[in-house]
């Protein structure tokens, strides 16, 4: 395959060049990416063929299964959808607004990203926990938090935050400030700008900040398992089923949870193609 | 000129800017929000760290697992990191000089392991080596110890980061195009010092940007390390897997300590990552920010 490639011979589907190193490069990234990606991937949805249709059907229907699936997938519609208001706000504030402590307040958006999930779950667990800083205010008020379902909405938050802000903070960035002023002449309130003009443009970035917050939220293990009860049937999150049904050495049914796992992350990627075509077609931006 | 009727009016506002109260309350919320989400959480990790004083703090740090976690957790990032930043050059060169069909579908097999979860990251390389994997008779006849030891922590780090360095480098250098290179080429220059002396400056600070990243998620990974390693103390215990295991002790303080270096850590990666940012933001994306 490498040595086709740098043939004189032009192949049809790579137009000529004059600089060297394609097969090398080429080649190399080929075979790293099949070998740490593609082919156990590849390997793990043929692993499902051992299972028939019907156990497969009986794995995936199974009581804990489901409720694990509904509260992973749940906690994150939940969280993504808090964080698309939130972020929005900030990521307005970020491009439009001068105020002191800007970019203070803009690289620490970015802290989900850089700090380890392990790191978050323990100190959001030692906030919320009914002993700590800010549950034992709401204890009293019957509101438990660590160890519940809202446990986990509070973990996939803190997780998703950034991806709705950086989504959106360069379509904002982009906005033609000539149509708000067009809509002023006009006589349009602010508000009436900002809810009619403004907003319905920046829909779908907030609709890709939704989806990418979302798929991550489903997929998040490391931050959830220290504040979720890890409770069968209540607060056990899909990611920690599989884990459990390894330690178990039950490869099928781990392998069961993850291939639909991977469907729903398909589908949401899917969806957020659709969304960029549609915005390109739309309103021209990607 | 000084006609009254004709000077801005003492009120007068910009037409695309919201009231000063409008932008106060916005302001205000966005900064609690990141307070209580953001700060907060990280600013506790510190202090239950240092609950017990600073002589409990380098007590939990001179504990022989501790250090070993250390050691690992240094260790894998030094393979994973290099590996990935040696993909991520030539992909990006792969992708970024040449013109073949199905680019885009391999760049989106390239992100794939971002849309990936962490734990199937994982399962994924037991199902091929654990001990009931398509590999693992094999393997335990030949001795070789993949998953619950050190190469399978490796290989799951590998999967994680497996974007960074790419996903930096692909958009940058397909935006400065090929004339340079050409030039270079043109001139007499071999492949290899086109690329170190004429490719390389023009993308060092995208390359340190994307190794940055791949580091801090490198140290930092959990979920798909958790589902290979098998928590052996001394062993295969990195970092975030000893935070875990302490925490899960009820060895609250020590737990917390190994916590507050990976969040130096983070805080670290940030502050630089804005540097860059600031410093060289247009040669990070390639155009005038």
């Amino acid at each position: 395959m490498t040595t086709l490639a740098i043939t004189p011979m032009a192949r049809p589907w790579r137009q000529p060049s004059v600089i060297p190193g394609f097969g090398l490069t080429f080649g190399f990234a080929m075979v790293y990416l099949s070998l740490i990606v593609l082919i156990p991937i590849a390997l793990l949805i043929l692993r499902t063929t051992q299972l028939s249709w019907q156990e497969y059907w009986a794995i995936a229907t199974s009581e804990r299964v489901v409720a694990a699936l509904r509260l992973s997938f749940g906690a994150a519609v939940i969280a993504a959808a808090v964080n698309t208001v939130f972020g929005t706000i900030i990521a307005w504030i970020l491009v439009r607004y001068e105020f002191p402590g800007k970019r203070l307040l803009d690289a620490i958006v970015d802290l989900p990203f850089a700090l380890p999930t392990a790191v978050a779950g323990i100190t959001l667990t030692a906030i919320f926990a009914k002993n700590g800083w800010v549950g034992q205010f709401l204890e009293p008020l019957g509101i438990k938090v660590a160890y519940s379902a809202l446990g986990v909405v509070i973990a996939l938050i803190f997780i998703g935050l950034p991806f709705v802000v950086r989504t959106l903070q360069p379509v904002i960035l982009e906005l033609e400030r000539e149509t708000e002023e067009a809509a002023a002449t006009l006589g349009a309130s602010r508000p009436q700008t900002i809810f009619r003009i403004v907003l319905p443009t920046l829909v779908p970035a907030m609709l890709t900040g939704f989806v990418l917050a979302l798929a991550r939220g489903v997929g998040e293990y490391g931050s959830v398992v220290f504040i979720a009860g890890n409770l069968p049937y209540r607060t056990e999150i899909a990611p920690l089923l599989i884990v459990i049904r390894l330690t178990e050495f039950d490869y099928n049914g781990a392998t069961a949870i993850a291939t639909i796992m991977l469907a729903i992350a398909f589908v949401m990627f899917l969806t957020i193609n659709l969304i960029q075509a549609w915005a390109r077609r739309r309103f021209g931006y990607v | 000129m000084s006609d009254p009727a004709l000077a801005a009016p003492r009120t007068w506002r910009s037409p695309t800017a919201e009231i000063r109260p409008v932008r106060a309350l916005l302001i205000g919320i966005a900064a609690v929000f990141i307070g209580v989400f953001l700060v907060f959480p990280l600013v506790a990790v510190f202090i239950e760290a240092l609950r017990n004083g600073v002589g409990a703090y380098f007590g939990a740090l001179g504990d022989a697992d501790t250090q070993h976690a250390i050691w690992l957790t240094l260790m894998v990032a030094a393979i994973a990191v290099p590996a990935n930043l040696v993909f991520g050059i030539a992909a990006a060169w792969a992708i970024s000089k040449y013109e073949f069909r199905g680019k885009a579908f391999l760049i989106t097999l390239i992100d794939l392991p971002f849309s990936v979860s962490p734990v199937i990251a994982g399962l994924i390389y037991v199902i091929m080596f654990g001990s009931h994997g398509y590999f693992g008779p094999w393997l335990n006849d030949h001795n070789i110890q993949i998953i619950f030891a050190v190469p399978g922590i490796v290989l799951a780090t590998i999967f994680v980061t497996f974007p960074f360095v790419a996903r930096e480098l692909i958009p940058l250098m397909d935006e400065q195009g090929t004339q340079e290179e050409e030039a270079a080429i043109s001139l007499g220059a071999s492949g290899w010092q086109t690329f170190r002396r004429v490719t390389l400056p023009n993308v060092k600070w995208a390359l340190m940007y994307g190794v940055l990243l791949c580091n801090a998620r490198a140290m930092g990974e959990f979920g798909a390390v958790a589902v290979v390693s098998g928590h052996i103390r001394g062993l295969t215990n990195t970092m975030p897997l000893h935070i875990e295991i302490l925490y899960n002790d009820y060895q609250w303080v020590a737990a917390f300590t190994v916590a507050s270096l990976l969040a130096l850590l983070a805080l670290v990666t940030l502050v630089v990552k804005s540097a860059l940012e600031w410093r060289f933001g247009h040669e990070l994306t390639g155009g005038p920010r």
